[in-house]
This record gives C-alpha cells, structure tokens and sequence, in this order.
C-alpha cells in the first residue's frame, strides 16, 4: 500500500500497539534545554531512575544565556542557577553538554542540524515547541512537555497515537524577496493557528523543493504556529548534502546504508493524507503580522484591518484587543508603521542564511538613528562562520549590535526585552502578546525584511528599498 | 498524580480565542527548577497590573471565581509552547479542568500528565456554561460517565479510553511503559542491527 513520509517513519518506530491503537513509539533523539529539562530529571532521581540511552541525548543551555560579554557570567540568579542545575543533571546522569564557552553551544534547534545529529527518518523530541524545526530533515520532530521529557529518558519511548496527515504543497517559482519565512507566514495565515492541529503537515511542491536545508528549517520551524504536532519534507539530495562529514553524521559503509533508507522515506503516489492544500508560489509576497498571532499576517503592501469587517464575534473580539494591544489603527498602510528596535535571530532564522540576507540588504547602510538593532545568531559556528565571511563588519559598520548565540529577544528570558510598548520589527516566530517583554509589539517578517526595518526605521517593502 | 473522579464547581469564564502560553505563564516565571508554587504567575500580565496588583475586572480575582476549579475559554486554547509550566500553574491555583471548543495537542496532552481533564465541545455548548459561570452556577463533570450536568442540561464529552483510565485511577505513565519493558529491549537490539549508525 502506498504511504506517506509520515507513515513510514510511524510504523518503523512502533515498539508495541495496544489494541486501542495506542503505541508505544521509538525515540531516536532527545535534545534538552535547561528550561524544561530541571523536574524531568528531578522526577528521575525521585525514582531512583537511569537515563536509558545516553548517546541519544544531547545538552544545551540557551533560553537564559546572555548575548553580552559572556565572562561576566548570568546577573539573574535564577537564571543562572537553572543553568547551573542543567549543568549538574548533565554531569550525573552522563550527557553531552554544550557548554556556555563551548563555540558548538547555539540554539538547541540550531545545533542538532549542525552537529549531523539531526537525521532523516527518525523520530526527534525536545521540551520545546519549535522542535517541529527538525522536520526539515524528514524527521518526525515534535515538542513535548517535561513529563514526556522524564518519559522518554527514563524509557527512550512516548506514548502516542498517530496523527491524522496534511500535505501543503507551494508550487512554481517565488517572486524577488520572497522568502522561506514569508511562504510560512502566507500558509499560518491561509489555514489559521490552530489550521494544522492533530495533523503532521508535510510540505511538498517545486517551491519547497528549491529552497536550501536552511529556509526548509524555517518553514518546519513555525509549524507549531499553525497548530501542527510536526513538519515534515522529504529529504532529497539537498538534505544529504547538508548532513555529510558533519560530526554525529554516519561514517563509512553506515553512510550508505542511510542512504539507502532515507532515500526509501518520500511519500510514495498515491498515498492518500487526510488534508491536501494547494498554493500557488507566485500568491506569496513578503509578509508581516499585525496582530498578536501568527496568523494576524499581511503581505507588507497591506492596510491594518478593521474589525468591523469581521463577523464571527470571537474573532472580532480578539482583533479589536489585538489592535488595542499593538497599538495600530484600521487602514494604517503597514510601511507607515514605525519601528523602535530589529532583532534578527532565533530558531526560525537564526542560520548563516538567514545573515546573509539580512547584510546584503544592509551593507553600506546605517540603522535609523531611532532604532536599536541587533544580530543574534543561532549557534557559535554561526557567528564564526559570519565572522569568516565579515559580515560582522558589515552589521556593526550599519550601526547593529553583534551579539552572542542564543534564544534571546525571541522570548526575553535573558536580559533581552522589549519595554512596554516598544515596536519590534522580528524574525522570531510568536508576536503574542508579551511576549518579548511584557507589553511588548511584535511584528514577524524576514531577515531581509528586518534588516529593511532596520535601515528605514519603518516596516517597508524590500522590493522598494 | 491525583485522581480525577467528580468535580463540581461554579466555573469561571474566560471567553477568549487563542489563549497561548505566554499569556497563562509569562516567561519570568520558567526560570524555576521546581513544579510548584507556580499560581502566583498564572495569567500574571491580565491579572495584574505594572506594580503587582491584581486587576479587579479580571475573573480570576473576582469572588466566587477565585476558588472555581473549572476554567471555561475560547478556542484554540494553550496553543504555543510546550511548556508544562502553564498546566503547573493551573493546577497550582487549582484548576482541575478546561472547557473549550479545542486545544492546542501539546497543551492538551500535558495537562493529562497532572491530572488535568481538558474538555472539547462545541461552542454553543461552550457558550451555555460560559453563561452558567456569568450567572454563578455550578456545573458538576462526571469523568466516569463522560457528561456535564450543568442545572437539567447535560452534555456529553469524548475522551481516549487510556487518557480517561490514567486520570480516574492517577496512573504515572512512566511506570506503565516500564512494564513493556521486554518490548522496548527487542525493538533496541532490532534497532542496532538494521541501523548501527543510529
């Protein structure tokens, strides 16, 4: 019978099936943060429980490290001591760790890609949402919460029923300054943030085809923001390429062996998915949010949109909040929206890519006088990656600040926050309310798109610049 | 895990779409290494204002309200991140059930591993128990017969058979997969051979 990438991947991982249909299901690898790692490990040792495969556990610290000077250590105390605990549970129970001075540390969704730890056709879980990012690889990749987190070091399994499939296939060419990051937003925005709950979505279509292992990570990345359990893409030999000669990559003969099965892994035709959606690839323009939720998104030639128009009552509620809370008035053009700071970075486009992009736009620019605009990048090799190429140069020459890797002013659980009120244009992935500081305004787009924001003091059209 | 069983109580009504995350636990609040002690930050910026003091209009800080054991929202409720740290803080304050159109999955899924029950209805039904709340009626959820008594309304609900089981007897999850053990131990050394490089 023909199956999906998703079904391959489910029936090569099912330990036992209980006659209710609930599995038991095979977790490959498990990456850990020191955020909602502490209780799992503390519920272990509670039990007098062991981690059960240790090789397939990887640790790092990101949520709360700073994006300063890192030898003046973490000033939050419990910041630090969450690391510190992280630290500790690492040492006992026999982990590899990234440490804060370690050039590998990043991201934990940055580092598993990097390190070839991430593979095709495994199933990956981290306490993390934006562990969706890994589906890139073709990888079954979900986020969990901490008592799965005990779950799967104590058993190496989760308890799971299949989830239903939806295929989003973005077909034909993309027009100029179309981004990986802007197809996401146009599909959260299509079919809503709650659009992919209980699916896997797989993405397929010459568009997805076409784009480098790092804008696939970007549109796994906010899967989650459309509600999906996961995303998936076929790996191709643009995944190969990638993973090759990367240090936890498969060696030698077991590299051909791989092989051999991810190439086996691509939904097979005619394989039926409970949801297929078709988008046209020259529909997409560059994106913005408005609101506070992923959904709340417009191309960047669009107006701020009056509730008045809406006739469900609940969504018109939550726009007339969401208005109130950012700020904006119905029919303001959204390049007229002026900005106080640019952060560009995260999981979501927090790769060498990503910088890139983001300093072509500004090389020989300056940051508006108003704006305050920093780099953070994923991952320690991607700042010594970018230092390689001077694009460092480049940003702090516009007037950016270079910072040190991490989660940072995606979420603001280390010193990086917005005060209230203050507009940020952003390339993470959430623009709820709070959530970059309280009282905080997001507005997701680009890199480019950032970096734009960042030169004009305004959202602003890339193609016009 | 406690037992959930019956439960009655006047619930209080939050009738917003998209309630996420960030929003029932702000981030200041997952610096902890603990489980506990999180109701002090649940819903902390609707809650309470710039100086820490609680929002008089907000339903939570309203008699009777500050005692229901039974939260009823909007749609798509607890979308955003996994973490546990937002059914902790339910929980904490003593929320012990959810009703709500639907549920983000990993929201919905950790709150059965603290003996949390999530109900999904539709929204009319919805809407009559967010009117109920209004009103400062109580509603009883009976897990064991699936239904919702609320005054001569009653409606049913769904729920996984395991999900309902582990809740009424306050079954960990954990120890129940260590008892396929065996399971897990072949599927291992299958695993090594067909797959070394795993």
């Amino acid at each position: 019978m023909a199956k999906t990438l998703f079904e391959k991947i489910w029936d090569a991982h099912v330990v036992h099936k209980a006659p209710d249909g609930t599995c038991l299901i095979y977790i490959d690898r498990h990456l850990i943060h020191e955020v909602t790692s502490p209780q799992a490990f503390e519920g272990l040792r509670m039990a007098g429980r062991k981690v059960r495969n240790i090789g397939a556990t990887l640790a790092v610290a990101d949520h709360n490290v700073p994006t300063t000077d890192r030898a003046l250590g973490i000033k939050d105390p419990e910041s630090k001591l969450q690391i510190e605990t992280l630290e500790q549970n690492v040492e006992e129970f026999g982990i590899t760790y990234f440490g804060m001075s370690d050039k590998r540390q990043g991201i934990v969704h940055i580092i598993g890609p990097e390190q070839g730890f991430t593979q095709p056709g495994m199933t990956i879980v981290c306490g993390d949402s934006h562990t969706s990012t890994h589906g890139a690889f073709g990888a079954l990749a979900f986020g969990i919460g901490t008592s799965e987190v005990e779950h799967v070091l104590a058993t190496q399994t989760l308890i799971q029923k299949p989830a239903k499939t939806m295929r989003i296939t973005v077909e034909g060419d993309l027009h100029d300054c179309v981004t990986a990051k802007d197809i996401v937003l146009h599909i959260i925005g299509l079919i809503g943030t709650a659009g992919g709950t209980g699916y896997v979505i797989e993405y397929a279509g010459s568009a997805i085809r076409n784009l480098s292992m790092e804008g696939r990570m970007t549109i796994c990345n906010m899967s989650i923001e459309a509600g999906a359990r996961a995303g998936l893409i076929a790996p191709d030999q643009t995944t190969f390429e990638y993973i090759k000669g990367r240090p936890m990559a498969p060696q030698g003969d077991d590299w051909d062996r791989a092989v051999t099965w991810w190439d086996s892994l691509p939904t097979d035709d005619g394989a039926l998915f409970d949801k297929e959606i078709h988008i046209d690839a020259n529909d997409i323009a560059p994106s913005v949010t408005w609101g506070t939720s992923p959904q709340d998104v417009l191309p960047i030639t669009g107006v701020v949109p009056d509730p008045e128009n809406e006739s469900d009552p609940n969504k018109k509620a939550a726009m007339i909040r969401a208005l109130d809370y950012m700020g904006l008035t119905a029919g303001t053009k959204l390049t007229d929206v002026m900005i106080d700071k640019v952060f560009i970075g995260s999981c979501t486009n927090g790769r060498i890519e990503d910088l890139r992009a983001a300093s072509k736009i500004v090389l020989g620019k300056k940051v508006a006088a108003h704006v305050q605009a920093m780099i953070v990048p994923g991952s320690g090799l991607v700042k010594e990656q970018a230092e390689r190429e001077s694009l460092d140069k480049i940003f702090l020459d516009a007037g950016f600040e270079w910072r040190e890797p991490g989660c940072s002013l995606c979420l603001g659980m280390n010193e990086d926050r917005l005060n209230a009120g203050e507009r940020c244009a952003s390339t993470s992935n959430r623009n709820f309310e709070g959530r970059q500081g309280r009282g905080s305004r997001t507005h997701l787009l680009s890199p480019a798109m950032a970096a734009a924001a960042a030169i004009t003091g305004k959202l602003t059209d890339i193609r016009k610049l | 895990m406690q037992p959930f069983v019956k439960l009655t109580s006047i619930p209080a009504p939050l009738p917003l779409i998209n309630i996420d995350t960030d929003m029932i636990i702000p981030k200041q609040f997952l610096r902890t290494i603990k489980r506990t002690g999180l109701a002090s930050g649940l819903f902390f910026e609707m809650r309470f204002d710039d100086h820490g003091v609680p929002k008089p209009d907000f339903v939570l800080n309203c008699d009777p309200y500050t005692s229901s054991t039974i939260l009823v929202a909007g749609d798509n409720f607890g979308c955003g991140s996994s973490r546990e740290h937002a059914p902790w803080a339910l929980l904490d304050f003593g929320i012990r059930c959810i009703i709500a159109p639907s549920y983000s999955d990993i929201f919905f899924n950790n709150c059965f591993k603290n003996g949390i029950l999530p109900i999904a209805i539709p929204q009319e039904q919805v809407d009559a128990l967010l009117k109920a709340g209004s009103d400062q009626k109580e509603i009883t959820i009976d897990l064991d017969q699936q239904k919702i008594v609320c005054g001569n309304d009653v409606y049913d609900f769904d729920i996984d058979p395991f999900r309902k089981q582990c809740l009424m007897n306050g079954l960990d999850d954990i120890g129940l997969t260590l008892e396929k053990e065996s399971y897990i131990s072949s599927y291992e050394e299958k695993r090594a051979e067909e797959k070394p490089w795993l």
